[in-house]
Parts: structure tokens; sequence; C-alpha cells
């Protein structure tokens, strides 16, 4: 379907590509931004995936409203000839499950009436899509998860969720990239930074891979810890 | 060379650093903070000589009061808060010169909500992806991720640089009133609004309630009702964008908005109206003109236009 566009004030437009969460809509954004940063069009200052649109903010003194319409679609047009779909990677998140780093995973497993290592197994047994990142730095909006492990939020959120911790909010799943309040469930904690401001990559993550979580002991997540502490760590991530 | 130009003697309500923002990483979630006030951020930087990116202090109601240790060339921008230098009243919208000893006061607030102090040379402040603007949600950028601390000193990066006595043509200072008209696009989502809701926002006055800040404006008023849902499948969200959640009360967003959101959106306010509205303070009264996307991209350009021009001013007397 070719997108509709809105502007959005002066100075961004929104490509609406569908109506529903869906992973064939989500590629097609993909493509899209991906031919947008392989062939810049002169005035687009960024863009922003999301589940049902793009959106793309300009400069409307080097391009306007209706050049940019023009521009877009027959960008559209020209991916309509069938394009190489971008490479999705697939990152593997070492994560240790319960205990201090995954306070909730007792709650998850008694709400949904199995054990803790059948929570762990269920959520490390699939991969995640990015279908966005946004609500804060480098924060993964996946999808994809099994309603087998859902569980509602905490009634009372808590003042403070560590960096790296691995939650369950209803049927979503994510991972908190900074120390903030919260009410998601938190079953697990990664030592790998999804967010580093200091870093030459400051956001690990990205829109359109993948993310698996691989569970790891206390032993391992210290072994790690350190590694990444002393940047040595390299997130393994793999062809989907 | 760096060299230590402010003592911090009291650091006001919220005074933090915040350059034009940073752009080109909204898409993996990084919030582009930056001055709400664009418009007196870049005129303080071109009248000390600076770029028009360059972080300034932006000041906000209660200014800090400042020390300074160095001789300095600045300018004040934005919001009349009552600035003075050793207890003489300091000019607006002109660049000067501070000396060692000297100290910068504010006092109380007659028009608009922010300031902007620009140094000559600009503060010496890493820059993180690309900006040195302050998120403090997230503690990034600026001094420390934090707003400007007692007995903090800040550094500029050439002590005495920049040039003194340039002011702006009184046609180009903006005037702050209590009683406001922005103008704004409307859409993207006005399908879920009935044609009634419509004409409610944009017939009636709405208040900026002390429920804002630089994250975004709530504003109370005439009820806007959904014709669907508030909800929407989450989205990016531009500045300016006026929400709607269910309750019917609009929050406009600002600098610190998070990047993406999932409430209808009934406008957004165009980005030459910006810089007023950021000087809105609660109990401001608003009022909201629809205008065509091709107006307000005039308007941008005309914007753009005189930025440049006094940009190639102030390059060629640097």
């Amino acid at each position: 379907m070719k997108p509709e566009t809105f502007p959005l004030g002066d100075t961004g437009i929104q490509l609406l590509f569908g109506n529903e969460i869906s992973e064939k809509i989500n590629q097609e954004i993909r493509q899209f931004a991906d031919s947008l940063r392989r062939y810049p069009v002169n005035g687009i200052i960024e863009w922003v995936p999301a589940y049902t649109t793009l959106t793309i903010f300009y400069r409307p003194d080097i391009i306007t409203y209706h050049e940019i319409c023009k521009v877009l679609e027959s960008k559209y047009m020209d991916l309509q000839g069938g394009v190489a779909e971008p490479t999705s990677l697939i990152y593997e998140i070492p994560t240790l499950y319960g205990g201090e780093s995954g306070t909730d995973l007792d709650f998850v497993a008694n709400y949904n009436g199995i054990t803790r290592e059948e929570v762990i197994s269920v959520h490390t047994g699939q991969d995640y899509l990015i279908y966005m990142m946004g609500f804060m730095p480098g924060f993964p909006y996946l999808g994809g998860m099994s309603p087998k492990i859902a569980a509602p939020r905490r009634d009372n959120p808590r003042a403070k969720i560590s960096a790296g911790s691995v939650g369950i909010a209803g049927e979503q799943t994510g991972i908190y990239p900074i120390e903030t309040p919260g009410g998601w469930q938190i079953i697990g904690k990664t030592p790998v930074k999804l967010y580093d401001p200091d870093s030459k990559n400051p956001i690990l993550l990205s829109s359109g891979h993948y993310l698996r979580f691989i569970p790891i002991s206390k032993s391992e997540y210290d072994e790690i810890e350190n590694a990444v502490n002393s940047g040595t760590f390299i997130v393994k991530a793999k062809k989907k | 060379m760096t060299s230590p130009l402010f003592q911090v003697v009291k650091p006001g309500l919220l005074t933090s650093f915040q350059d034009l923002g940073r752009t080109g990483y909204q898409e993996f979630g990084v919030v582009v903070s930056g001055a709400m006030d664009d418009y007196a951020l870049q005129m303080a930087n071109l009248l000390v000589g600076n770029d028009r990116n360059e972080a300034a202090l932006e000041v906000t109601l209660m200014g800090p009061t400042l020390k300074v240790l160095e001789e300095a060339v600045i300018s004040i921008c934005g919001g009349d808060l009552s600035p003075t230098v050793n207890g003489v009243k300091a000019p607006m919208w002109k660049s000067f010169r501070v000396k060692n000893g000297d100290v910068i006061e504010f006092g109380r607030p007659v028009e608009g909500a922010r300031a902007y102090i620009a140094l000559g040379g600009g503060f010496d402040l890493p820059e993180i992806m690309g900006s040195k603007s302050t998120f403090l949600k997230a503690k990034l950028g600026g001094l420390n991720g934090r707003p400007i601390e007692r007995d903090a000193i800040l550094h500029g990066t050439e002590a005495g640089r920049g040039t003194a006595g340039r002011s702006l043509h009184a046609a180009e200072i903006p005037r702050y009133r209590k009683e406001m008209v922005i103008r704004v696009c409307l859409g993207p989502h006005l399908h879920a609004f009935s044609d009634s809701s419509i004409q409610t926002f944009l017939s009636s006055i709405y208040e900026v309630t002390p429920q804002s800040d630089r994250m975004g404006y709530r504003l109370k008023g005439p009820r806007i009702k959904h014709q669907t849902s508030a909800d929407i499948i989450s989205e990016a969200i531009p500045l300016g964008g006026i929400q709607v959640p269910a309750n019917g009360e609009p929050i406009i967003l600002m600098a610190d908005r998070q990047t993406t959101g999932g409430y209808t959106r009934i406008a957004t306010v165009i980005s030459t109206d910006i810089p007023l509205l950021a000087q809105a303070l609660p109990g401001c009264l608003l009022r909201f003109v629809a205008i065509p996307v091709e107006e307000a991209q005039q308007l941008y350009r005309r914007r753009a236009k005189l930025l440049r021009v006094l940009e190639m001013v102030a390059r060629s007397n640097r």
C-alpha cells in the first residue's frame, strides 16, 4: 500500500504505512529508511521509524513540503521495483535471571502457573523483532513475546530500576537502558550496556534487527560485566 | 586554552547549558533537548560573535548569581529576568564586556520565562552525540548532565574573546505577552476528533498550567473530545506537537519531549512560534490559529534568512 503522508508542522512529514503492528509493515518502513540512508535527500535532517509510520524531519528552507512529498513518492516507486532486503542481525543479550537481578521472576511464574525455569525457557526460546526505538535513549520496543509469560505491570511502580534490567509488562518485554523509575516486572538483568553516551556508538540496538536473550550464571555475569567495563566486551550478533 | 570564567554563587531555579539540540539520534530514542527558545539562543550567540549553535546558559525565571573571574564578552537575550552587573541594570539583546570581580545577578521576572547568557568564544563543554545540550532526565550532556550548581566553576574556551557593543535592531526583539496567539498546522490525527471538537480547540482560550516544564506544557481549557480512541500505535512526536490524552486537555510537547508517544495529536505548533511559547509562564492564555503548512514554511524561511544575514554580518566583523 502506498503510504499516506501528513505534515507534522512545518519541519516534519509522516508516512503512514498501515494500521496494524506487523513484521511486513516493519520491513517496508525499514526498507524506506534504508534507502534514505543510502541515497540522502538534501534538506532531510533525520527520521524515526515506528510501528506503522516513518517520520522525517527536514529543513523547509532547503526543501518544501510539496517537494519532499514528490521526492518521497518517487523513492517509494523505486522501491517497488524490488530491492534487496537490508540484512537483519540477531543480537545476543546475556541475561542473569531471578535472584536479586530479577526480583519479579517468582511473580511472573506464579501469575502464569508455571515454574521459574519455564519462564526463563519461554523468554529465551525465541527471537524478538525490534519494531522501534523510543521512550528513553536506547530502549527497544520488542515484538512477539509469548502470552504464556505475560504479566501485568506492578501496582506500585519502583522508584529505581537499574540499567540493564529485563522486564515484562503485559505482553511486552524490554530492557531498561538507563536507571529510571518503572512499573515493569523485572525478571533478570544484562551486564551489556544498551546505552553508553561516552562511547563512539552510544546506542547498541536499532529497529529492524532482532534480539535473543541468553541465560547466564552469576559468574558469567560478573565476567561479562568486567569485560564491559574495561571496554573489551563485544555483543555477539549474527545474521538472521 | 580553557580558562575559568565564572563562579556560580547561586545556581538559580533551573540553569542549564543548551545549544540547538541533539539531532540525529531520535531514531535511537535519544531526546533532542536544546534551548526552549531557539531564537533568543541564536541571537545571543550571534551578538557575541559565536556560531548560532554554540551552547549558552538557559536561565529559568529566577536567575543565577555569577561571579566573573576573568574578562569576558557576554550577551543576555530572551525573557527579561532583570539582569544586573554589580547591581546596575544590564543591557539585553546587546553584547557587553564583564571584568574580573564583577557580579552578574538576576532579579524579578518582568517579561517572559527564560533568558540565555551567551559567552564570546563559547563555554568549554564536552560534545556528546554532537551536542552540548543538557538532558536532565538522562543526566546527559552540559556540565555533568545537571543544572549548574553552587560553587561550580564555568570555563570558557578563550578568555576575553568576542565583540562587545553589538546590539539587535529593535524590530527583531520579540515581546512576550500574557496572552499569545499561537499558530499551528492541524493534524495528523484529525480523524480521531469530531469537527466540533476541532472547532473547540481553535475557538477557545487555553491556560498554561503550573504542570509545565521543558518536556511539555499542560493546558487547561475546554475539553477536546475524541470521536474514537485517545490512543494511537506509538510513533515519533515532533517539537510543538499538541497531544490530547483521554481527559481531553491538550499537552504541548517541548524541547525535552520523548522521541515517541502514543496519544492522538490534534496539531503542531509552527516552528517560528515555539520561541514565543518557550517564554510562556503558567497563567499565560493561548489561542490557537490554524495556518496551511505552506504559510508556516514561508515564515520559517523568512526567519532562516534573517539569521543567515546576521550570521554573515557577525562573521565579517569577527
